[in-house]
Parts: C-alpha cells; structure tokens; sequence
C-alpha cells in the first residue's frame, strides 16, 4: 500500500504571499540587499591613502580669488586650521550626514546665478545677485575660532562683510526684533533634501535666526570666503553666516532669504531636539549638551593622536565683548 | 530547509588559511589605524576617525558572530561554529580599542572629564555595560574555563543577545539625529535576530500550552 502523501509543513490562507509583494520580490530584495550591503562598505571617515585608495579623486575646488583688507584687530595668533581641513570636516546635511560628506557631494553645487532676498520689516528690502555678494561691500579677512556643538574647534580666516552693514541698508522697521534666515531649498542639487537617510531626518529648509542685535554686532559677518578665496560649496557657498560666539550650526550655510520679524524664529536643530539646541546657542563652558560636556573642546590643526589639542572652552568662545548683549540672562536657562 | 543535503566541510589547511586571514585581516586594521592615527594620516580629525572605526568594526564583526549559528544550520556545516570565538574576541578587542580611542585621545586622560562623563552620559552608560559584557564573555572564552562552567557557561554567553541591542543603541544615541548610518545597522541586526526570536517565541508558547495541560 502506498504511503499517504504527509506534508511537513502545514501551509494555509494566512500564509500565502500577498500578490503585489511576490510581483515586487526582486526590487524588494534589491533595495533591502544592495543599499545594506553598499552602506556596510562604505568608507565611513575621511581616512587618507592605502586602504581607500581606489576611491576616486574628485576635482578639487578652485576658489575665485577676492580683494580683502585684514584689519589688524581680526588678525589673532591663534595657529590656523590648514585649509583642507577647514574644507573637507564639514557639517551640511544637505549634503550627507558624515563629515566629508559634504566635500564629496557638493561638487557640483551651483552658486551662480544666485538671489539672496533681505526682506519683512524693512523699509527697503534688498536683492543681491550673484556679484553683488563680493562687490557690494568691501571686504575684509577676519581670523575667528569657530566652535562646534560637537566640542570640536577651528581657526578659520573669513572673508566677508558685517551683517550689520546689510541690514543698516535694508533700513529695518523699529518693530522688527528678531533677524531669520533661510538656506536654499533645492532637492535635485542637495541630496539630504531628497533622502532622509542621507540628510538626517531634518526638516529642510534649514532655518536659523539670531535677535536683531545680535544681528547688528559688529562681529556678526556674512562670509563669501576663506583663506583668500571664495567659499566652497561644502562650506557654505556662495554666502554664509558666522557668528563666533555661538556654536557651529547657528552660523547657516548658503543663505537664500533673509527676513525681519516681531516673532522669535524657528530654528532647525531646536525644532529638531530643544532640550539640546537652544535657540541662543551661546558658546558656554558651563551648560553642557545632556550628551556631552561643554567644558573643553579639541582644537583642529595638525598632528595625529598624540597632539594635546584639548583646551578649555571659554564662555562666549573668547569673544567677551558680545557679554553686554546677556546681561541679565540666565544663560543656563536660555542656552 | 538547508542550503545542501551533506553537510559543507573544509580541509584542515582551508580552516587554518580563513583563520590567519581573518588575523591578519582584524590586527592588520586595527595595527593601521592607530599607526596612521599618530601619524596623521587618519583625515581632518584623526581621533574622529579612529573612533568611527573602531566602533564601526567592533558592530561589524559582532554582527557577524550572530551569522555565523544561523549559517552553520542552513548550510548544513560545523564550519562556521570553529569561526564564532575569535571574531567574538576580535569584537571586544576593537569594542576595548574604542574606549581606549575615547579616553586616552578624545578626553586625553583628564580623568575629571572622563569619570564625569563616563558616569552622567547615558548613551556612555549603554556602552560601558555591553563592553563590561563582552569583557566578561572573553574573559571566559578559554575552553577549560568553558567546561568548567558547564551549563552556566551558555547561560551567561546568552548575553550576547543582549549586547546587540545595547551595541546599537550606543551608536544611535552617539549621532546628532535618529536617520542615520545605525538604521541599517538595527535593520541586519533585527534580520539576524528574526529566527531566534521566532524559535524563543515558539519555544515559549509550548511551554505556557504544557503548563496549562497541567
């Protein structure tokens, strides 16, 4: 007598494979694989030489040449960041969250033609192309120490203008208190608007904004350029804010608009995290991040891991002047 | 299911070339990092660099531990299982390199920082507790030790199930924003879990069916 067929597995309704996922199993499988397994590869920091070595070389900027003066009270000992590194250690998720990523990416970023607006409460709202952006005001170099959130520093030689000559032009309405700025919005060039794995899950247009007299203070630049030459794209291109004594993020990239208001305006990373990212974001040794310390920072320059490059932070990044504009704050409760 | 009927055997010869890749491979990395770290040659911030990869490797090759059961059952092979101890110790030497990393060049040995931020920083707590594990599963990973434990020996290598999670969780927490590189790192992890926590799921529900036969 025949054996009467047993299955080994009992298989019923519940387990057939629904219709459009067995019709989609290769792209399924393709975008589970091949993205998992390309990030694995991928070469997470930017290690120099041998093991990376096939990676190819893009072409590197070439920065347009500006006509600068170099006041001497902006011109600090403090020994320079080198300029590659200033331009591939940086933070622009629009371009790609890991730190040289935006070098990589940003290539091709187009700068020109280019509008940034300055408008709202202001008795004359502004335009400036392209052009106008290096030619409008003289420029200057100013040597600033730039602190990252991250507890990681630079020294960078900025060119630029103060913001406050700009805003002076645009003749703000007494009732405008707070100054908001604006980066492009542009998906096609910026693939962290297009993908949230690439640009962190941000809400883009990355937006950033200082009280109107910070935005005034003589320290406050709009930067077109670095070491000599105008921005790269990774850092900012084609303008930028910088304000020294705050942390990195507040000082925006690639600014397209430029708006006066009443109201205190939304900021990115505060948006993002509040308990983390204050929308004053003064540089401040004495409030930490709730993941880190704020007490010291490492200093970027040069030598490898055996460099001391780990200072002290100082309140208000070294930049003591700017002390008058908290007086009366407590600044651990506005940080 | 099985990938074959006979199970997949090496040679002794092929064994022992995987394993001194495998050496060769880990030591070689971690010997360069640190050598191009002092040199300068490790990117804009070495020590940013340095801490990348160690952490980053120390998850790869604990991921890969967690392949290697999986493997060996579908195969069918005992292959794999020779591999599990020495990439599970290679996981706690670069997981060990990575605190080193941290202490010695990111906080530089200013031990005020360093107990304020190993004690106070919870996403350091998480981290410090999966390396104190898998300290604890290397310390006992010498075959006489093994027998002499017994069973409490698989009771207590079990934990790797839970430096999994703790592993992870230390990365994502370690980033500005919760999109980023670790998503696909939870994502093999819960893939490489996916049987296990089927058969402990399975394994659970005749045990609870037995007790209420009962």
């Amino acid at each position: 007598m025949p054996k009467p067929f047993k299955p080994s597995v009992k298989l019923n309704e519940s387990h057939v494979t629904d219709e459009s996922v067995y019709m989609n199993r290769r792209s399924l499988l393709k975008s589970m694989g091949f993205v998992g397994a390309s990030t694995l590869l991928a070469k997470s920091a930017g290690a120099a030489g041998w093991f990376w070595e096939d990676e190819e070389e893009k072409a590197a900027f070439k920065g347009k040449a500006l006509e600068f003066s170099q006041p001497p009270k902006f011109q600090i000992a403090e020994t320079r960041t080198p300029e590659d590194k200033v331009t591939s250690y940086n933070n622009f998720y629009e371009f790609g969250t890991s730190k040289d990523a935006p070098a990589q990416n940003a290539t091709e970023f187009q700068t020109n033609p280019w509008t940034l607006k300055i408008e709202g409460m202001v008795k004359n709202p502004i335009e400036l192309d392209h052009d106008a952006l290096t030619k409008r005001f003289p420029l200057e170099e100013r040597i600033y120490r730039l602190r990252c959130v991250e507890a990681w520093s630079m020294v960078v030689p900025w060119i630029g203008f103060e913001l406050g000559a700009l805003l002076k032009q645009a003749d703000p309405l007494m009732s405008a208190k707070y100054v908001a700025f604006e980066t492009l919005y542009d998906p096609k060039q910026m693939p962290g608007q297009r993908s949230r794995f690439t640009g962190g899950g941000i809400d883009y247009p990355y937006v950033e904004g200082l009280r109107i007299d910070e935005a005034m203070h003589p320290l406050t630049l709009m930067s077109v350029g670095l070491y000599g030459k105008t921005l790269p794209p990774q850092n900012g291109a084609p303008v930028r804010l910088v304000v020294p004594w705050k942390y990195g993020f507040k000082s925006i990239k690639s600014i397209v608009r430029i708006r006066l208001t009443d109201k205190k305006p939304p900021t990115t990373w505060n948006r993002l995290a509040a308990n983390e990212y204050g929308f004053y974001a003064n540089v401040n040794p004495n409030v930490s991040h709730p993941r880190w310390s704020q007490a010291s920072e490492r200093r970027i320059t040069t030598g490898g891991l055996l460099a001391r490059n780990r200072i002290d932070t100082q309140i208000f990044n070294g930049y003591s002047e700017v002390a008058p504009l908290y007086k009366d704050m407590d600044l651990a409760r506005y940080y | 299911m099985t990938f074959r009927k006979k199970p997949f055997r090496l040679t002794l010869w092929q064994r022992r070339g995987l394993k001194a890749f495998i050496h060769i491979f880990a030591l070689g990395y971690i010997t360069w990092l640190f050598f191009a770290g002092v040199t300068d040659q490790l990117g804009p911030d070495p020590v940013n660099t340095l801490i990348n990869e160690t952490g980053t490797w120390a998850i790869h090759f604990l991921l890969l531990t967690l392949t290697l059961s999986p493997l060996a059952k579908w195969l069918p092979s005992p292959e794999p299982m020779h591999f599990r101890r020495m990439i599970g110790v290679y996981t706690f030497v670069y997981a060990f390199a990575h605190l080193f990393t941290y202490v010695f060049f990111e906080l530089q040995l200013d031990m005020a920082l360093v107990a304020s931020e190993l004690v106070s920083r919870p996403y350091i707590i998480v981290g410090m507790v999966a390396l104190f594990l898998l300290f604890a599963l290397t310390a006992t990973s010498f075959k006489r030790i093994q027998r002499i434990m017994g069973r409490k020996w698989q009771k207590l290598h079990n934990s790797i199930y839970l430096i999994l999670p703790l592993a992870l969780l230390h990365f994502s927490w370690s980033q500005k924003t919760f999109w980023q590189e670790p998503v696909w790192y939870w994502m093999i992890g819960l893939i490489l879990m996916s049987p296990r926590l089927k058969h402990w799921y399975v394994t659970y529900q005749k045990k609870s069916q037995k007790k209420s036969k009962d």
